[in-house]
């Protein structure tokens, strides 16, 4: 008995019920679908939030005051000094001697406001800065130029606009250049556009405009303190040391005696990258933390959703048992036939456990097409991102789902004793 | 292909039954199917079992047709003792010796005459050239050529039997089994199928065929009358190596 032979029969089996096939090659079809389509999704969103976290720059550091949301309001200078962060602190953090690690340090004030231009208008996050900024946040210009630090230190009101602000007022990023548009009422000159960058979420990352650290002062934060403070470290691989550099600065600046410090170390190790305490009077946000953070989220996320797709997997698996055992039943005659003329129990075996792997991979072949077509869209805002390993896996699970839901049913047929099987109606 | 069973010691008997007993069920339940049946059947007879519903032939025929196994005594098969081969031996032995007609034809629907008639050369492993000519050459025999890539249900009751004996003698078997061939046939259908297993046996093939009706029965060489398990009569009607009885009127019927 060839191979070919049995191949050839359990397809013949297969054919004469052709919508009853069909049914359960789907719902393996949908199993294998929906484990390489959802694994990708988790795959995709993974990738994009590491890709927006590294956009931000891995070597980066974000200094708030207090605990997180408060410093918002420290524009307005109702805060008490001692828990804000100065441009003193910021100063102070860079120190060649006490922080060999920093590269840069860049004050940031920043308050949303509404800009406008030959009566078009939009509402960015204004952020007032040194030019070091730029390269910190990873935000280069497309068009035009930088602000220099001689504008911060005349306090010019030029401005480097995202490109959503210069979409919104001028339509395209040339055009902007060189313009003079009004941020709540005061005129500034636009030096450049920004380069358009990566969005997730609500917040639209490109609605911004950065200008002059002391020209946003003048006229809209005031003097009061600092939203944060962006340092830059020397490189990815010195960000740890940066950290602890700056919070050592910092604890003595600000007065922070060691065992509150001994505190933060494990909010620290609860995960989250950032001094969490409350009793802190500012925090370190560090980028490398908070993107291998990410990244375990992440990945819990598409194995949980892996998980979930290769449950329908198994209820597919189910059905080919389940329809198995109704065709087995069906042909207990035919079995008994095959018997009468001569059929090894092997050869009948092989007819009905060929016939679910072919039912299980054919639907795995489905379902990886199914799967490509599917990861093309965008699901919930992510672009699904296909794990080679998934296919590879998924094409063996089905292959493997036949043989293992399948050989119940194919085992009853074969052990049928065929005087039996003959004389069933 | 062969139109003769290959030829083998002339006294060697293809059939060679001893003392067989067959018990369905355990001790009180039990039901003595077969209580002690001698039967030697040579090559080239056409042997008619007859016998009421309940008198052990199509146990006999089960037996002889290595699809059951006896409880005692002792089966030779072409010299082979096939009273105590297992499962797949059992298999082979079917394959190799054995054709069957059934009552109820017992085709596979929804598969062609001809990949009926093929089936157990498939099983065989021949290739498919071969097999396609051999099983050719069984339909011609049986005189449905023409009808070869018809379905079971797309030709009559008469045809499907005779499909069914394509497919018993196309692996020239030792012995062709027919239980009850005529038995879902009207008497124009029967008397083709009768046609055929007579002209079978005038080509020299060794037929044993199951029947309650003794006009069916006359067609054979040799009557053998079953009653409660044993056999109670053995008559030749004509001599082994004479043509089948109702051959000639047959033919003149056909």
């Amino acid at each position: 008995m060839k191979f070919a032979e049995i191949l050839r029969f359990a397809f013949h089996g297969l054919s004469a019920n052709k919508l009853r096939s069909a049914l359960t090659t789907l719902g393996i079809l949908i199993g294998v679908g929906a484990v390489i389509l959802l694994v990708a999704v988790g795959n995709g969103s993974s990738r994009q939030i590491q890709a927006n976290i590294e956009n931000l720059g891995t070597n980066t550091l974000t200094v708030f005051s207090g605990g997180f949301g408060r410093q918002a309001s420290s524009a307005s200078g109702t805060q008490s000094q001692s828990t804000a962060l100065t441009l003193q602190n910021a100063e102070g953090l860079a120190n060649k001697a006490s922080a060999p690690d920093v590269y840069s340090v860049s004050p940031v004030t920043s308050t949303s406001a509404t800009t406008t231009y030959e009566g078009s208008s939009t509402t960015a996050t204004i952020t007032g800065t040194y030019p070091s900024y730029f390269r910190a946040s990873n935000s280069p210009v497309e068009d035009g130029s930088y602000f220099t630090a001689t504008d911060v230190n005349k306090a010019y009101d030029v401005v480097d606009i995202g490109a959503t602000v210069a979409q919104d007022l001028f339509g395209t990023n040339a055009a902007a250049v060189g313009k003079s548009i009004s941020i709540d009422g005061s005129p500034f000159e636009v030096l450049g556009v920004l380069k358009s960058k990566g969005t997730t979420g609500i917040t639209d990352a490109n609605a911004i405009a950065i200008a002059p650290y002391t020209s946003v002062q003048d006229v809209l934060t005031g003097y009061g303190s600092l939203s944060e403070i962006l340092v830059q470290a020397t490189s990815a691989q010195t960000t740890n040391a940066a950290d602890s550099e700056i919070t050592a600065i910092l604890d003595k600046e600000l007065g922070v005696t060691s065992s509150t410090g001994a505190a933060t170390v494990a909010a620290r190790s609860s995960g989250f990258g950032s001094r969490s305490s409350s009793s802190q009077p500012f925090e370190v946000l560090n980028q490398s933390q908070l993107l291998s953070t990410s990244t375990s989220t992440s990945h819990t996320f598409t194995v949980l959703l892996g998980a979930v797709a290769a449950i329908s997997l198994l209820v597919g698996g189910i059905g080919i048992t389940n329809i198995m055992l109704v065709t087995v039943t069906e042909r207990t005659r035919e079995i008994g036939i095959r018997k009468a003329v001569g059929a090894p129990k092997s050869a009948i075996l092989g007819q009905f456990l060929a016939e679910s792997v072919l039912l299980s991979v054919f639907g795995g072949v489905l379902g990886i097409v199914a799967g490509f077509i599917g990861s093309m869209f965008t699901i919930v805002g992510v672009k699904p991102v296909i794990v080679p390993d998934s296919i590879v896996l998924a094409v063996g699970v089905s292959v493997l789902i036949g043989l293992f839901f399948g050989s119940y049913p194919a085992n009853r047929a074969a052990s049928m004793r065929p005087i039996e099987a003959l004389r069933y109606e | 292909m062969p139109t003769r069973p290959a030829e083998g010691p002339v006294d060697r008997p293809v059939i060679s039954v001893r003392e067989l007993h067959k018990v369905y069920g355990t001790s009180d339940v039990a039901v003595h199917a077969l209580r002690g049946v001698d039967l030697e059947v040579q090559r080239g007879d056409y042997v008619a079992v007859l016998g009421a519903s309940g008198s052990g032939k199509t146990t006999l025929m089960n037996i002889i047709g290595c699809l059951d196994v006896p409880t005692s005594g002792r089966y030779l098969l072409d010299g082979i003792d096939v009273s105590f081969l297992d499962e797949a031996q059992l298999a082979l032995v079917r394959r190799r010796k054995i054709g069957f007609v059934f009552q109820s034809f017992n085709l596979i629907p929804r598969m062609t005459g001809l990949a009926n008639v093929e089936l157990p050369l498939a099983y065989a492993g021949m290739r498919g050239d071969q097999r396609r000519r051999r099983a050719m050459a069984a339909l011609s025999l049986v005189g449905l050529i023409d009808w070869s890539s018809f379905m079971p249900n797309q030709v009559s009751g008469g045809q499907q039997q005779r499909l069914a004996i394509a497919r018993a003698l196309v692996t020239s078997p030792t012995l062709i089994l027919a239980d009850e061939p005529t038995g879902n046939l009207d008497t124009a259908a029967s008397a083709d199928v009768l046609a055929v297993l007579d002209r079978l046996s005038a080509e020299g093939r060794t037929i044993i065929m199951i029947t309650h009706e003794h006009d069916i029965a006359a067609h054979a060489k040799r009557q053998i009358h079953m009653v409660d398990g044993r056999v109670t009569e053995d008559n030749r009607v004509v001599d082994l190596a004479a043509p089948p009885p109702l051959l000639a009127s047959s033919l003149a019927a056909s």
